[in-house]
């Protein structure tokens, strides 16, 4: 019962009386014997906070001994913080830079890399609208103003309504760093508080695009077009899907990581493992990503 | 002896009450001064009187707070044409023209319009206005600021009728009754010496609707599509000074210059709400007064 003291407040009195009576139980108190960790945090991507804090709070529910504190302030925040030693697990939504890993090893760090689910960004058009596929680098110059016609990219002489999530939304930096090539995106874009008023707006205006997250387009598949993607003029067009996100054939998707310094061990590898089981796999697909294995 | 003391706390208590919002308004001028005090020694207000919005970039980052000014300036100029004729129109209607039935059901529907949340005004903007818009100018998009300047409108119109309904009320009826006596019709009465006289009260009933347009930001945010340009078109996206600090401020990076550019947008909002408040308290003490 010790450990009541030390969770934090936002344990309701109902978990903490549920975590007493597990206590009690007994099922809990082999790891504490152990002397595992009963506190372990996690920091890191903003896109992913959501992500991690559904795990965190199924984990804690099988295991009320244990809290997992969940913080995001960028994937930057998260590896220098797993570098300085201040958090026990980084989540990530992109690898760890080369100078990032130099300076792990030179404090004596070996960040460990899991990917542990993977994003997908699905482009979507009227319904109405006849283009059925895009290159990476016509969505590129769509977005950042460079074609202003939807004849250039083989649609009607109508001009393109550029559609795009606020910039403090993480897939408006993931959109802009994978298919605008980290440049900027054109001043007339409309940025849209929210996915739901890009759908919203894409199912009424003829000649709009935007963009969302696979989980939110396939939602709305009935108002809104998914554009199938060519990473080049070659490649094939790919539609986004489960599959294709996973398989990496769609080419505006990315692997989510966790990163440990080191084996993960303890507490820590305990939680790991739950986001890869099955069960946290789920979560994944719930909080609206996709799978990894 | 404990009489006189107890009735000095009382008098205290509502002494303390009653400055609390001074305390308030200054310590808020204090507050965002020294947030997005640092921002105009670092990267400098040059840098601020830009005609770039791009705080998010992996190139090179622009705080040009013009396109927001801009925003604000076409929603705000554009609420009040649409305002003034209908909140003095009214006015004029219940103050003076309104049998008393019809000011019993007239007044309580301008104050319910007072008190809708402008979240449910922007709901209904999005999904009513937009379409429509977009629908009766044949634009590809109804996200402008016309559907922005009109939502306003509507928030405005109450505030702009119940203060100018006052005014008019309040010109002497024997100005009236000398109009009338000379001849003049009711309506040469009314456009001529009843307006005329209430004026000064009507002005500042504008401006305290003017005022609250600027600082409304919900439904702005929902119907104006948000694209930081410089426009006088009223059928073009923009963006408000409102919008982009509610839509920004919950991501940002504590202390960054992102963070002091946001709060250098709320200093310039503040002294825009703060001036026109002054002057329309101004105008209509003066009329009060004479």
């Amino acid at each position: 019962m010790a450990n009541k003291k030390t969770t934090i407040v936002r344990v309701t009195v109902v978990v903490v009386l549920t975590c007493a009576a597990f206590t009690m139980i007994g099922g809990c108190s082999k790891r504490g014997e152990q002397g595992q960790d009963r506190f372990i945090t996690v920091k890191g991507s903003d896109t992913m906070v959501h992500l991690v804090s559904n795990w965190a709070e199924a984990f804690m529910k099988k295991h009320p001994d244990i809290e997992v504190s969940v913080t995001g302030g960028g994937s930057g925040t998260g590896i220098a913080a797993l570098l300085n030693g201040t958090t026990d697990i980084c989540a990530a939504s992109r690898k760890i830079k080369d100078k990032e890993l130099m300076l792990a090893l030179e404090k004596n760090v070996h960040p460990y890399e899991m990917a542990v689910a993977k994003d997908g960004i699905a482009v979507v058009v009227h319904p109405d609208n006849p283009v059925d596929k895009l290159t990476l680098e016509q969505l590129s110059k769509i977005f950042t103003g460079k074609t202003m016609r939807w004849s250039d990219v083989g649609g009607p002489n109508e001009e393109v309504e550029v559609l795009s999530r606020e910039s403090s939304s993480g897939t408006y930096i993931f959109f802009q760093e994978m298919v605008l090539n980290k440049q900027d995106y054109m001043q007339d874009a409309k940025l849209l508080p929210a996915t739901s008023s890009i759908i919203q707006s894409v199912s009424s205006d003829k000649w709009a695009i935007g963009y969302v997250g696979l989980g939110y387009a396939v939602a709305a598949s009935d108002k809104v077009k998914i554009v199938p993607v060519k990473k080049d003029d070659s490649s094939p067009a790919i539609m986004p899907s489960d599959e294709t996100v996973k398989s990496g054939a769609y080419p505006i998707a990315r692997p989510l990581y966790l990163y440990t310094s080191g084996q993960p061990k303890g507490t820590v590898k305990d939680f790991v493992d739950f986001c890869l089981s099955a069960e946290g796999q789920q979560i994944v697909k719930e909080t609206g990503y996709v799978a990894i294995n | 002896m404990e009489r006189a003391w107890k009735e000095k706390a009382i008098k205290l208590f509502f002494v303390s009450t009653a400055s609390t919002s001074i305390l308030i308004v200054l310590s808020i001028f204090v507050f965002l001064g020294k947030e997005g005090g640092p921002f105009l020694a670092e990267p400098g207000a040059d840098e601020l009187i830009g005609t770039r919005w791009i705080p998010v970039s992996f190139q090179k980052e622009s705080y040009g707070i013009l396109p927001l000014v801009a925003g604000s300036a076409l929603v705000t100029v554009l609420a009040m044409i649409l305002t003034i004729p209908f909140g003095v129109g009214a006015a004029v209607y219940i103050s003076e023209l309104a049998r008393p039935i019809e000011r019993e059901i007239l007044k309580p529907f301008v104050e319910v319009l007072a008190g809708i949340p402008s979240v449910v005004i922007g709901f209904f903007g999005l999904v009513m206005l937009v379409p429509i818009i977009k629908w009766c100018f044949s634009l590809s998009s109804g996200l402008t600021a016309l559907a922005g300047a009109m939502l306003l409108g509507l928030m405005a119109i109450p505030t702009v009728i119940s203060i100018s309904e006052d005014a008019i009320r309040s010109v002497p009826g024997s100005y009236k009754a000398a109009s009338l006596a000379l001849g003049a019709s009711r309506m040469q009465t009314i456009w001529c010496v009843t307006v005329p006289a209430a004026l000064p009260g009507i002005i500042a009933a504008v401006m305290l609707g003017t005022g609250r347009v600027i600082g409304e930001t919900m439904a702005v945010m929902m119907v104006t599509g948000n694209a930081a340009v410089i426009t006088a078109s009223p059928f073009e996206s923009v963006r408000t000074m409102t919008a982009t600090i509610a839509a920004e401020m919950g991501e940002v990076a504590f202390g960054s210059d992102h963070y002091r550019a946001l709060f250098c947008v709320g200093i310039v909002l503040l002294l825009a709400t703060f001036v026109l408040n002054m002057v329309a308290q101004r105008v209509l003490k003066r009329y009060r007064m004479g």
